[in-house]
């Protein structure tokens, strides 16, 4: 069952085409990552899933419904242009962005306070937002993010400007939502970040989808046959020739570069056969950030 | 309509309570009041110190009349110029006031003071109309005119307007002043209120998008809810402040006015001339009096005051939403969006000025057409109303304007949704042109 389904959706601006026919599913429960360069089109499909713009072609499925009004109440989105009143005092303002979600007054109330105890900060109630740090801002906007309780959060460089003490405080809470049923949908650009929290992945680039799976699983798909050895003494230098390439000499290890018609056998084998005795060996899978510069240059071609 | 209502919440209560509100609210009628009862005061005590002027009597003027005006003390002296002097340098007296023979055959008379010290204005006001009618009355019967055919000279011509038809409709040309002046005030409080409310309309919606919570916003609400509650909301604050200031300056009048004991009709006495004072002793002017505030009463109130909130109302609408646009339209610095808010100030300030022509002309053809045309509408037909222009113009200006204001609202919604999310960049006039036609 996905929580959302994005069905031929494009989105056209008077000049360019920002989302050109994409379509993908997102899995309930899941943290799903959205990536690609700026202008990519993610803010546009994200805009697009909240309600905030319309799709000029396609669908799209928020739980099994078509989008509808009533939608946006269930979504908590983090944009990445994001602020909050500064004049406007913290409790005043989170009862408010509350209430404009649709909660009731003492629903609200509650929540917002339970927030407030949860991240230790319930003396800040009557501070005025102007007032506090950036992080400290961050924190509160991600609590007006979250404080209805959606079933979906959207959530766009949600760790800009965070300190890694907030920023890990924040991880543990999207987890513990993840935990309980709540689906993420995480746009950056930081791909470690991505490689930490998203279980699956979108890749986009000029309005298109280049990529999209499992992360394990495209690492595996874009790996490139090369191997970390360490072992005593040099590379044997006959073994090089045609079979093998040394693409990075450090110190302790080597990273060879296993070429066409050869296997990583081979390679093992042929340091055997002269008795070199290795202490460590294991493949090298790209990073996500490589997979990402080498698509989004492919793409761009 | 839940969300609007919280939206028209946020915005009414967070600027209602915020120190400018209160302080402008509060402390700008006191110190209205207070300047105003200030100024009374000085004007009538004046020169609080006595003067004594001596009077050089070369012309007899000083005969038969009562020398005492406020704190001056004259005294007819017969002895010579430089004696003067000598008691003016001992200070026994403050100046010297010198009074040339008459001469009928010119129609000015220079009276000269001999002061190191100048008069202030009420001192030669009052010195002035000492002598006035002395040298009237002087001059009558130099000439050898009689008082009562004098009194027939200067004829009090008056076009009296009669209706043919219409009997039960009657009208002094006292009415058309009276109404006019209505119309001024109303039409400039109109101008002011669409002004000051508008861009804070403008500066509201800019804001927010310079904060970048707008973002957040519309995630929950539509752009459309979240302009509607702003323009409603600060439009409540417009009506909030407004009553206050009403209530206040009310009160505040009553209140400064009794403690420093002035009578505020005391000012009329400064002001008005002699010749006012005489006319308000004039039975006839009674009567005319009395005829204004029957005239007043009159006007058919059931239906203007009803029109005069339609039209406030109308007009802020337009206006609030068209800044509201404007300032969803503008980049990051409200400073560039000079040119936008210029297109809007323009019919604004078009229906000002034709609005003051409409008050003395209200029946001119471009008075009509503008209290019709929506944008000038809400300034200029409040003007007219007060002059009981016909039905029908005042029926198809308010179906035009209500017709007129959906259209706005609609137009500036447009720009305004798209508008909001364009950061960084102020949008051109074409651009806009294009937003209002763009899907969602």
């Amino acid at each position: 069952m996905s929580i959302l389904s994005i069905r031929n959706v494009v989105k056209k601006y008077s000049n360019h085409v920002a989302v050109d026919n994409v379509s993908f599913e997102i899995p309930k429960g899941r943290i799903f990552g959205m990536l690609g360069p700026n202008g990519a089109g993610k803010t546009s499909l994200i805009r697009m899933i909240t309600s905030i713009t319309r799709a000029d072609e396609g669908e799209i499925i928020l739980d099994g419904e078509k989008l509808n009004a009533s939608h946006p109440m269930q979504i908590g989105y983090l944009p990445e242009e994001r602020g909050l009143y500064k004049k406007m005092k913290v409790g005043e303002q989170l009862l408010y962005l509350a209430r404009l979600k649709g909660l009731s007054q003492k629903e609200a109330q509650s929540k917002v306070d339970n927030w407030l105890e949860k991240f230790d900060i319930t003396d800040w109630w009557s501070k005025k937002v102007g007032e506090l740090s950036k992080g400290m801002q961050q924190k509160i906007q991600f609590i007006a993010t979250v404080v209805h309780d959606p079933k979906l959060i959207i959530l766009d460089e949600p760790f800009s400007g965070l300190d890694p003490i907030n920023t890990n405080l924040i991880k543990d809470e999207i987890n513990a939502m993840n935990n309980n049923g709540t689906s993420v949908i995480f746009s950056t650009h930081r791909m470690e970040q991505v490689e930490q929290i998203c279980e699956e992945i979108v890749l986009m680039n000029q309005g298109k989808i280049i990529l999209h799976g499992d992360v394990n699983q495209i690492k595996s798909e874009n790996k490139e046959n090369k191997f970390e050895i360490e072992f005593d003494g040099s590379f044997p230098s006959d073994m090089l020739a045609d079979s093998f390439e040394i693409v990075e000499d450090t110190s302790k290890s080597l990273i060879i570069q296993v070429k066409e018609g050869h296997n990583s056998n081979d390679l093992l084998r042929g340091l055997l056969d002269r008795n070199i005795e290795i202490k460590s060996y294991r493949e090298v899978l790209p990073t996500l950030n490589e997979i990402f510069i080498k698509k989004v240059g492919e793409s761009n071609e | 309509m839940n969300k609007i209502n919280l939206i028209i919440g946020r915005e009414y209560w967070t600027r209602v309570k915020s120190k400018t509100f209160l302080l402008t609210t509060f402390l700008a009628p006191i110190a209205i009041v207070l300047i105003y009862a200030a100024l009374i005061f000085l004007v009538t005590r004046g020169s609080d110190k006595e003067r004594t002027i001596a009077i050089i009597d070369n012309a007899g003027l000083t005969e038969n009349i009562d020398l005492s005006k406020n704190n001056l003390k004259f005294t007819v002296e017969t002895i010579s110029f430089d004696e003067l002097v000598k008691k003016y340098d001992n200070k026994e007296i403050d100046g010297i006031l010198e009074l040339p023979p008459l001469d009928s055959s010119q129609n000015k008379y220079d009276i000269i003071y001999h002061s190191d010290k100048t008069l202030a204005l009420d001192e030669s006001g009052s010195i002035v109309s000492l002598f006035r009618k002395k040298i009237r009355n002087y001059k009558i019967e130099a000439f050898g005119i009689n008082q009562s055919s004098l009194d027939l000279i200067d004829t009090d011509i008056n076009i009296e307007p009669k209706t043919i038809k219409d009997t039960e409709k009657e009208i002094s040309s006292i009415t058309t002043t009276v109404s006019s002046v209505l119309g001024m005030i109303v039409g400039i409080l109109l101008f002011m209120v669409i002004l000051i409310f508008g861009s804070q309309v403008m500066r509201g919606v800019n804001e927010e998008k310079i904060n970048r919570i707008v973002e957040v916003l519309i995630s929950s609400v539509k752009p459309f809810e979240l302009m509607i509650g702003k323009v409603v909301g600060i439009g409540l604050v417009g009506l909030t402040q407004f009553a206050i200031w009403a209530i206040l300056m009310s009160v505040l009048s009553v209140g400064a006015f009794s403690l420093f004991g002035l009578d505020p009709s005391a000012m009329q006495d400064v002001t008005s001339s002699d010749v006012t004072k005489e006319l308000m002793a004039d039975e006839g002017v009674r009567t005319q009096i009395a005829k204004v505030v029957k005239e007043l009463l009159a006007l058919n109130w059931a239906l203007i005051i009803p029109l005069y909130i339609f039209y406030f109302i109308i007009g802020y609408m337009i206006y609030a939403s068209l800044f509201a646009a404007v300032g969803a339209a503008a980049g990051d610095d409200i400073n560039e969006a000079q040119s936008l808010t210029t297109i809007v100030m323009l019919p604004l300030m078009a229906a000002f000025y034709i609005g003051i022509s409409a008050a003395q002309a209200p029946d001119s053809t471009l008075s009509v057409w503008s209290s019709i045309f929506p944008l000038t509408a809400p300034v200029v037909m409040p003007i007219r109303l007060a002059s009981s222009p016909p039905l029908w113009q005042i029926g198809l200006s308010v179906v035009t304007s209500i017709l007129f204001v959906v259209f706005m609202i609609w137009l500036a919604s447009r720009i305004y949704r798209i508008g909001i999310l364009m950061y960084g960049k102020k949008a051109s006039i074409k651009e806009l042109g294009k937003w209002i036609f763009s899907r969602g």
